[in-house]
């Protein structure tokens, strides 16, 4: 069974499911849980549902240590660059103790932020800072881009037992879509075919995602058949998915919101080079952000990030050569 | 005041023996530099000095509390029941270590004696310390957090940020603040507000609304007093409280910070080295709390001379052991290396 539902109310439905079946898991955060008409303060009570404090630090932190002695705390941090403020906790403590204590704690932590917020919150509010994270052993990195995998991603967070950045992206939140009702976990490290097509590959994530859908459609219109692969958590990153694609395509289009050089598009370009060189019939082409700061202006802020527009442009700047080929 | 007529024989016996454990073993990591060259990699950091401190604060605890020290971390485990020869093991790098040799001895970890594990970033496990206070809370365990930090952590962000989350909460945890008048190279009084202003560290509890003290950290029954009171606030629901325990650490901060293959070795205390102040080396160097106690107890009558001197002994013997231990220990395979990243 599967219902429509927002992007936004699936996370919240799997965050009350999964607090519903396990009494280990507390959720607090900034601005939350503040009087007691809160629904989620309704349904756990005020040991598991708390208002904390503007304490990145600590909120993240006692996170931590709520792990290490058997909690599974959800920190609701509402946007990923408030994580910049602890960043210590995020990427030398969470992910360290695992290991510096030769495997004996565990640290089962959601950190919850959204991201990429492009509405004109210009310069601090508006990132995509996943490439600083995905790349520390230890942590995994959760991008949903559907109502689905938002609800999916968000309860394997939860019973994950490493500490997990789940993003989702503010650009989605009312998106609708088919949601499974009931238990819905989907495994970390499956990254799913979101469209198949036979021409061309593009990897994208989050937004990204559903802005390539609408320009393979277009390109559709053109006779050209891209397929586009999501690899939704890039910590562990699917890469056999993506070489698998583009050993049938032979081309590649990776659509990241971030900056070039902090992109996961840059990472993903690596792996495809060392894994599925042999199977490029073009160079790899990366539609990021322009490497600027996010601009407040509407114009400008358009004008920096990947669009359809140029996602196309990509697509057919890769298969220019096809014509050519013996 | 009551807690130390509480007090029988058999408990001082035990407190005095736990400080002494805690000297032979940090005396025994110190020799291991020059008896063992090679043996220790990294940065080492001792507790001696801290010994009344931390044996007197965890003589209130209760078998199931928690205790949760920052990167300085041999005397907690030691008094908690912590193998001397897996730790010994653990700080030489061996397969038989506390950690498997993945930690070393600023990160030594043992949860199943209620030490979960500690941060080599300064004042950063005081919040993992709040956040096992927070578990005791949600899960109704009765059990409390027991938090050390230096002076030099009580600057840190991470400190304020926590304190106030635990007033706020009401957690149930004990924040040590061991002022051990030194944070790495720099007195104390160089860099804390409370310091240039003449007040104790212990003020800072003020911002929060919490009880704080300042206690005499080279008495052990006086850490206890003051700590015992927290304890019970702490199980009662009341929320945290903060307690300066003033004493002086008597090596430096660490192990000379040097560059393959120069060998490295413990260097004179800062206040010598950096600060030519010799003097007050000296003076609380005469006032060892291991030593103090030992006065204490033998001039009391509740141990002998002989008594003392069998414990002194027993502690040497199971240092060296475990010295012996970690020596013989192989070391990891090391394609160890990939485990334990993720669970």
């Amino acid at each position: 069974m599967a219902r429509e539902m927002m992007y936004g109310d699936a996370i919240a439905a799997a965050i009350t499911e999964e607090m519903q079946r396990d009494p280990n898991v507390i959720f607090y955060g900034q601005n939350m849980g503040m009087t007691e008409r809160d629904p989620m303060l309704k349904k756990f009570g005020k040991d598991r549902v708390r208002l904390a404090p503007i304490s990145e630090t600590a909120e993240i932190g006692i996170g931590i240590g709520a792990a290490m002695t058997g909690l599974r705390p959800i920190v609701e941090l509402w946007m990923s660059e408030f994580m910049l403020v602890a960043m210590n906790q995020v990427i030398n403590e969470a992910p360290r103790l695992r290991y510096m204590s030769g495997g004996q704690v565990s640290v089962p932590l959601v950190l919850k932020a959204g991201f990429g917020f492009c509405a004109g919150w210009a310069g601090q509010h508006s990132n995509c800072i996943y490439h600083t994270m995905m790349g520390i052993p230890g942590l995994r990195v959760a991008l949903p881009s559907t109502p689905a995998d938002a609800k999916g991603l968000m309860a394997a967070s939860i019973r994950d037992h490493n500490p997990v950045i789940y993003l989702h992206h503010y650009m989605l939140t009312l998106d609708k879509g088919e949601v499974p009702e009931g238990e819905y976990v989907i495994p970390f490290g499956v990254a799913d075919v979101k469209r198949p097509g036979t021409d061309v590959t593009i990897v994208a994530t989050a937004w990204m995602v559903k802005k390539s859908l609408v320009a393979a459609e277009r390109l559709a219109q053109e006779g050209i058949s891209a397929e586009v692969v999501d690899p939704r958590t890039l910590t562990p990153l699917d890469v056999k998915t993506i070489v698998d694609s583009v050993k049938k395509t032979g081309r590649l289009v990776l659509v990241d919101q971030a900056p070039r050089h902090s992109s996961a598009a840059a990472i993903i370009a690596g792996e495809v080079a060392e894994y599925g060189f042999e199977y490029l019939r073009a160079p790899v082409k990366m539609v990021t952000a322009l490497d600027t700061s996010v601009p407040y202006s509407e114009p400008m802020e358009n004008y920096i990030l990947p669009n359809e527009d140029k996602i196309i442009q990509a697509v057919r700047s890769v298969l220019v050569n096809q014509a050519v080929e013996v | 005041m009551q807690r130390k007529k509480e007090l029988g024989k058999d408990r001082l016996v035990w407190i005095y023996t736990q400080m002494v454990r805690i000297r032979e073993f940090e005396e025994a990591v110190k020799r291991a530099f020059i008896e063992h060259p090679g043996a220790i990699r990294g940065h080492s950091h001792l507790g001696d000095g801290a010994e009344a401190s931390i044996v007197g604060a965890l003589s209130t605890r209760n078998d199931t509390d928690l205790v949760m020290p920052s990167y300085r971390c041999h005397g907690y485990p030691i008094v908690v029941g912590t193998p001397l020869r897996k730790m010994m093991a653990e700080i030489f790098g061996r397969k038989d270590g506390l950690c498997k040799g993945f930690g070393g001895s600023m990160h030594l970890a043992d949860p199943a004696h209620h030490f979960p594990g500690t941060s080599g970033i300064i004042g950063q496990s005081i919040a993992h310390a709040t956040g096992a206070a927070l578990s005791a809370q949600v899960k109704k365990a009765g059990q409390v957090v027991y938090c050390f930090f230096g002076d030099g952590a009580s600057k840190q962000g991470a400190f304020f940020e926590s304190v106030n989350m635990a007033a706020v909460w009401k957690l149930p945890i004990i924040y040590v603040l061991e002022n051990n008048q030194y944070q790495a190279y720099t007195h104390f009084s160089l860099e804390d507000a409370n310091a240039v202003a003449g007040d104790p560290l212990s003020k800072k509890a003020e911002a929060f609304s919490i009880p704080g003290v300042t206690v005499d950290g080279t008495d052990p029954l006086a850490v206890r007093a003051a700590v015992g009171e927290a304890a019970d606030r702490a199980r009662a629901g009341k929320g945290p409280s903060l307690i300066e325990s003033k004493f002086y650490r008597l090596s430096a901060h660490g192990n000379v910070i040097t560059v393959p293959p120069l060998p490295t070795q413990f260097p004179e205390h800062e206040a010598v080295a950096v600060y030519g102040n010799k003097a007050e080396f000296e003076e609380w160097k005469a006032k060892d709390p291991v030593r103090q106690f030992r006065s204490r107890l033998v001039k009391d009558g509740t141990l002998t001379a002989a008594g003392a001197k069998g414990i002194e002994e027993a502690a040497r013997a199971e240092v060296a052991d475990a010295v012996q231990f970690a020596l013989a220990s192989p070391f990891p395979a090391p394609e160890e290396a990939v485990n334990y990243v993720y669970a």
